[in-house]
């Protein structure tokens, strides 16, 4: 025991230099790790947003929106294509949560229309019985939908929260239809939140003048009952044709402007080539009609045509604020989202309690690591001082360890920290307490803790596995700080192994070399 | 540096004669903790229960009363505030809205519309149904999947009856740990779960320490009839047990009163659970080999010691 190879002990030193230097850049500012050379460890430990502030938002694709409207699409086809072929139907709407069904009057037509439909697409299983006809989305086309709509809605919500992309935000999907958004430091997500309840889908359509039959309850076909949502005086309903003049996919500029003649704030666009060409032709074919522009389902505007736009530009007006325009001009910029979406879960936390926690946290982790390196020392006098510098070193490596690993650091993660200082030197008291038991059955010093560490190794094994368990699971079915928490802890066991067993067993080796004792001041 | 002793080394107190006392107390502690469970219930926090918490920070003292009839006159059910670590600090739960997952989002903005912004929002979380729900359902698999895991591995280390006797002290730790909370109704939540994995954790790890104890100390003794074989094992590993606790005990203390408001509940629920799991490891997990009919055939390391008494 008292031989300690040259290897091992250099193993032993190296593992806490790497240590000592990836834990050192915590203790340094930021513009002091810049100048340091390159090939030096700079990364600070990752504060989750519970320490450094920020938003946790876990929001819902509304997916079947998606679908629905996919169903909706077909359901159009299907009539266009049976009345092509004049085949005539009925019954014609959406089956299920993922079908569609028609059904052929004729029976001997039956055949020739199974035939058309499935040329309407791959993407659906065509089945028939008694004449009526079901197509169903299939498993496959569904799946990739999905991920195709919640990739879209990942880079959409992107480049709403942050147009200029350089922010430190992260938007990944979670699970099936869920997106879980970071915020780090954000100082308002009341207006993050605004930003994603719209979907952003805004269209031009040619308004319907039957608007008084329309409210008697008898809307005509192709066109659709609608409100403005604007200021509350003018609150009221619009009858719009169905058909799209030209849709929001067809802007390519929105900024938020004033008007040139009223002064009020609006927002100004741009179409591109395509848009400006069906913009141009409906407005030349509409002098003196109005028009609506509609968004999410509301009518945010519905001005009459004054001459026909060509040059592919125009603003909207309706009597917004000046940070409603200028929200609106980045909701239109940034493009619609595929569905809406629900926000199942918020945590906020102010930069206040953040650097507050912290502040907390960094107490509690020195008054505790003070008050057991004391109590050590106390109870094993100079192995507690070797266990208490263990303890030390063990806490860089932890430090060290998260840096190294960008794993984030939570404040029921400092709480796991604080944890570990207590239960690092318990693998300590076990081999010092083994140790004084060999010593009182009479073994000689070198003997009695080369036995000590040796016969305690079973014991520590087994008892850190143990919580490992306990961590790993954690980790697991753990969400955010709770993770936090299971790596600090995980790492902590780890380390306070090596340290406890590897680190006080060196420095007991070069003691007993350096001294010789007769006897063991423990 | 000298060294301090601080149990005698050859203390010997008799834990296993007096078994049936300790035993009786701990059915007594476990039988107050389901009573507790089942009529006084646990104050679940917003991440099983769904709902909004915000902790508002005002200028000077909150007028917490104002506060309360403020929100109270809003219609969204059950407001409850409380002050939070200090008078100008407010914590403001508010139960879980009916209508879904927007009725919650629409509640954040209507408390913080009547708060107005002379508040600083120093934390704003709301969970909805749906989450909470599955939030629940992890907490519940997470500790259920623990304590199946430990007691493989206690299984597969030891024997079947070891692992029995830390399952029985393990559970007795859980179920008092969730007794306590409802007695004192403080609010049960992610962390708390956290906390009790770790006392789950902890606890075994106790337990472990002594469990090796017995069984060197079978090997060692094979005629030392068995309580008073166990009976010495728990004072040989009682000088380690205690130390240890007291170094947790103490890095948590600093936890407690040093480390904020917002993880004081977490720091409780681990001071007790090193309490109660080193009480368990001593008192209930040791005593029970006893009724468990362990065998002592055939040492598996050939040590042969005489036999002497420690």
């Amino acid at each position: 025991m008292v031989y300690f190879s040259k290897a091992k002990m250099i193993a032993v030193l190296l593992v806490c230099l790497l240590g000592i230097a990836f834990s050192a850049p915590n203790f340094f500012k930021e513009e002091t790790l810049n100048s340091l050379p390159d090939w030096l460890p700079h990364k600070h430990v990752n504060l989750g947003l519970d320490l450094q502030g920020g938003s946790h938002l876990l929001v819902e694709v509304e997916f079947n929106v998606v679908i629905n409207e996919q169903l909706e699409t077909v359901v159009d086809d299907v009539r266009t294509a049976l009345r092509k072929a004049r085949i005539k139907y009925t019954g014609l709407g959406v089956d299920g949560k993922t079908g569609v069904k028609v059904t052929i009057r004729n029976a001997d037509k039956t055949e020739e229309a199974r035939s058309l439909l499935r040329a309407l697409g791959t993407l659906m299983d065509i089945s028939e019985s008694n004449n009526t006809i079901r197509l169903v989305l299939t498993e496959k086309a569904i799946t990739e939908r999905r991920s195709s709509a919640i990739a879209q809605s990942i880079s959409i919500i992107g480049r709403r929260i942050d147009p200029t992309g350089t922010r430190e935000l992260s938007i990944q999907r979670q699970g099936d239809e869920r997106i879980l958004i970071q915020l780090p430091g954000v100082k308002n997500p009341e207006r993050i939140k605004r930003l994603l309840g719209k979907t952003a889908k805004m269209s031009f359509h040619l308004t319907d003048n039957r608007l008084d039959e329309a409210i008697r309850g008898r809307i005509p076909p192709g066109s659709k009952l609608l409100y403005r949502v604007a200021s509350d005086n003018q609150r009221g309903p619009v009858l719009i044709k169905k058909r799209v003049m030209v849709s929001g996919e067809d802007l390519i500029d929105s900024q938020p402007s004033t008007d040139g003649t009223s002064g009020e704030p609006v927002v100004s666009f741009r179409f591109n080539s395509r848009g400006a060409k069906k913009f141009g032709r409906a407005t030349a074919d509409n002098v003196n009609r109005p028009f609506a522009i509609v968004l999410d389902g509301e009518v945010i505007s519905d001005p009459v045509i004054r001459e026909p736009i060509l040059g592919g530009s125009g603003q909207i007006s309706g009597s917004f604020s000046f940070q409603e325009a200028t929200e609106l001009a980045l909701l239109l910029r940034a493009g619609a989202l595929p569905a809406p979406l629900t926000i199942l879960e918020e945590r906020s936390v102010g930069p206040g309690l953040g650097a507050d926690s912290i502040a907390a946290g960094k107490i509690a982790s020195i008054i505790g690591m003070v008050l057991v390196v004391a109590f050590m020392a106390i109870a094993y006098g100079k192995f507690g001082f070797m266990a208490d510098i263990a303890l030390v070193i063990n806490m860089l490596l932890i430090l060290g360890g998260l840096s190294a690993l960008q794993a984030t650091l939570t404040l029921p993660g400092i709480a796991g920290i604080v944890l570990t200082i207590g239960m690092a030197v318990d693998a300590n008291v076990l081999i010092f307490e083994r140790i004084r038991e060999e010593v009182r059955l009479g073994r000689g010093p070198v003997s009695a803790i080369d036995a000590g560490y040796s016969r305690a190794l079973t014991t520590i094994i087994d008892a850190n596995v143990t919580t490992l368990i306990a961590a790993a699971l954690l980790f697991i079915f753990g969400s955010g700080p709770i993770k936090g928490f299971a790596v600090t802890l995980g790492i902590g066991i780890l380390t306070s192994m090596f340290t406890a067993i590897m680190m006080t067993r060196l420095l007991v080796v070069l003691w007993l070399r350096r001294t010789n004792p007769k006897k063991l001041p423990l | 540096m000298s060294a301090l002793n601080l149990i005698p080394a050859n203390v010997n107190l008799s834990f296993i004669p007096k078994r049936k006392m300790f035993m009786a107390f701990s059915a007594l502690l476990v039988a107050a903790s389901v009573f507790m469970f089942l009529s006084k219930g646990l104050n679940y926090g917003i991440d099983f229960k769904g709902g909004i918490m915000l902790e508002v920070r005002t200028e000077k003292a909150a007028n917490i009363a104002g506060m309360r009839t403020t929100l109270g006159d809003l219609g969204l059910g059950e407001v409850s505030l409380q002050e939070f670590g200090q008078p100008t600090d407010v914590l403001i739960r508010i139960q879980r809205q009916d209508g879904g997952e927007k009725a919650q989002q629409e509640a954040v903005n209507t408390i913080k519309a009547a708060l107005g912004s002379s508040v600083e929002y120093r934390r704003t979380e709301f969970v909805g149904p749906k989450v909470s729900d599955e939030l629940f359902w992890d907490g519940l698999t997470a500790v259920g999947l623990a304590v199946l895991a430990i007691l493989m591995y206690i299984w597969f280390r030891f024997e079947w009856q070891f692992g029995l006797g830390a399952v029985v002290a393990l559970s007795h730790d859980v179920i008092t740990t969730i007794g306590i909370f409802a007695l004192m109704g403080f609010e049960f939540n992610l962390s708390t779960v956290a906390a009790v994995l770790t006392i789950a954790g902890y606890s075994i790890n106790d337990t472990v320490v002594v469990f090796d104890r017995v069984r060197e100390n079978l090997r060692k003794y094979k005629k030392m009839p068995f309580p008073e074989l166990l009976n010495n094992s728990i004072n040989q590993t009682l000088s380690r047990t205690v130390i240890t606790s007291v170094t947790t005990m103490l890095a948590l203390l600093a936890l407690y009163f040093l480390g904020g408001e917002v993880i004081r509940d977490f720091s409780f629920a681990m001071i007790w659970g090193v309490l109660i799991g080193t009480y368990s490891s001593i008192f209930l997990a040791v005593p029970i080999l006893l009724n468990l009919n362990i065998k002592r055939v055939g040492s598996l390391v050939g040590e042969t010691e005489t036999e002497q008494a420690p």
